[in-house]
């Protein structure tokens, strides 16, 4: 049976075949997920905001997308992912109150979503699916066997990317 | 200056807070009774400090619908404001207001979400109005808007507008009681600059 591994909001984590990643509701936040389809070792990051060096109060990591992502990254290497084989793919990024926007969290998960893509692109790690923005909340699983990421949201067909 | 210690003023803040939701559950009782059509009473038991990182499943399970209503604040003080709702309540005071059975759960149409928005926006404008009258900042909150969805996909809102000042996030527990209990929540979030505004016009400086 394979186990679950549950990813909070701010939080990361990795996971090996044949056990899935979860992380549940991501609204604007951004659940991205790195996969090495030969050895099968995934990991997952919940991120909040886009960038640690614009907030004083900066102490979690895995709050914001530069040093999240770099720190699930070590963390996938450390448990023998290879960076030449690694894939990312991401998902959330939504507003979630359609119409609103005088403040500067009206278009956070649009700011969310470009900055996986920057710094993923620094990282020179490809990014092969993603499912963001819109106004909807997703719950999100990276199966580690296969690779796949299921997308889950209320009224709506489950998605796999 | 230096008056009071970080901690001495957000227990001072909570106190306030707690007030405030008091004085404003007190002004929204009568709006939402006549709309309701029965009796209730409004209390604000509860004002919960808590870490960001939890806030997606402060109310219930990460994955549960609820409703949410969001309203952004400007002038004297600028950031946004929530209030919550479960899915059940949500439920239950459609029904009332748009005159269907009782044990109706079918997907809230346009009219439903309507009628929702307008509960919430009565019961953030009671709360911003007590804010106003006690701060003696004026405070003018926008048009609402509404999202029902999983708990974490709407609480992310507020806990990113927290999250980009600290790890703690404030909510205000309202309990509406009628013939039926309702769990309400708000949530106040202002940011960094008019949250400094806020205390200094209550008279609590740092």
């Amino acid at each position: 049976m394979e186990e679950v591994i549950k990813v909070g909001m701010a939080d990361l984590n990795i996971c090996k075949a044949p056990n899935i990643i979860t992380t549940l509701g991501l609204g604007s936040c951004i659940g991205l997920t790195f996969y090495d389809p030969v050895t099968k070792i995934g990991g997952m990051v919940h991120y909040m905001l886009p960038d640690s060096t614009q907030v004083r109060n900066n102490g979690n990591i895995a709050k914001f997308a530069d040093t999240g992502i770099r720190e699930l990254l070590k963390r996938v290497l450390a448990a023998g992912a290879s960076k030449q084989r690694l894939v990312a793919k991401i998902a959330g990024g939504a507003k979630m109150f359609e119409g609103s926007g005088l403040s500067n969290v009206g278009n956070i998960g649009a700011r969310n979503a470009e900055a996986a893509k920057v710094i993923l692109r620094g990282l020179g790690i490809r990014l092969i699916a993603e499912d963001t923005g819109l106004n909807y909340g997703r719950t999100v699983e990276l199966h580690c066997d296969t690779g796949d990421f299921y997308i889950k949201a209320v009224g709506k067909p489950i998605k796999i990317i | 200056m230096g008056k009071f210690s970080l901690e001495e003023v957000n227990n001072m803040y909570v106190d306030v807070l707690r007030e405030i939701g008091n004085i404003g559950a007190g002004n929204a009782t009568t709006a939402i009774a006549s709309m309701l059509g029965n009796k209730i009473d409004m209390k604000v038991p509860n004002v919960k400090l808590m870490e960001v990182s939890n806030l997606g499943s402060a109310i219930c399970a990460e994955e549960d619908t609820i409703v949410g209503i969001f309203l952004e604040v400007q002038n004297d003080i600028e950031g946004s404001m929530m209030f919550l709702l479960d899915l059940e309540s949500g439920h239950y005071m459609v029904n009332k207001l748009m005159g269907k059975a009782p044990d109706c759960q079918d997907d809230f149409d346009e009219m439903d979400l309507s009628a929702l928005k307008e509960i919430g926006n009565i019961i953030a404008a009671s709360y911003l109005s007590a804010l106003a009258s006690l701060t003696g900042l004026v405070i003018s909150p926008s048009i609402p808007f509404i999202a029902v969805d999983m708990a974490a996909s709407i609480l992310s809102v507020p806990a990113i507008q927290f999250g980009q000042f600290g790890d703690n996030a404030l909510m205000i527990q309202t309990e509406i009681i009628g013939d039926f209990a309702i769990n309400g929540y708000f949530i106040l979030m202002p940011e960094q600059d008019s949250y400094d505004k806020i205390l200094t016009s209550l008279g609590i400086a740092m």
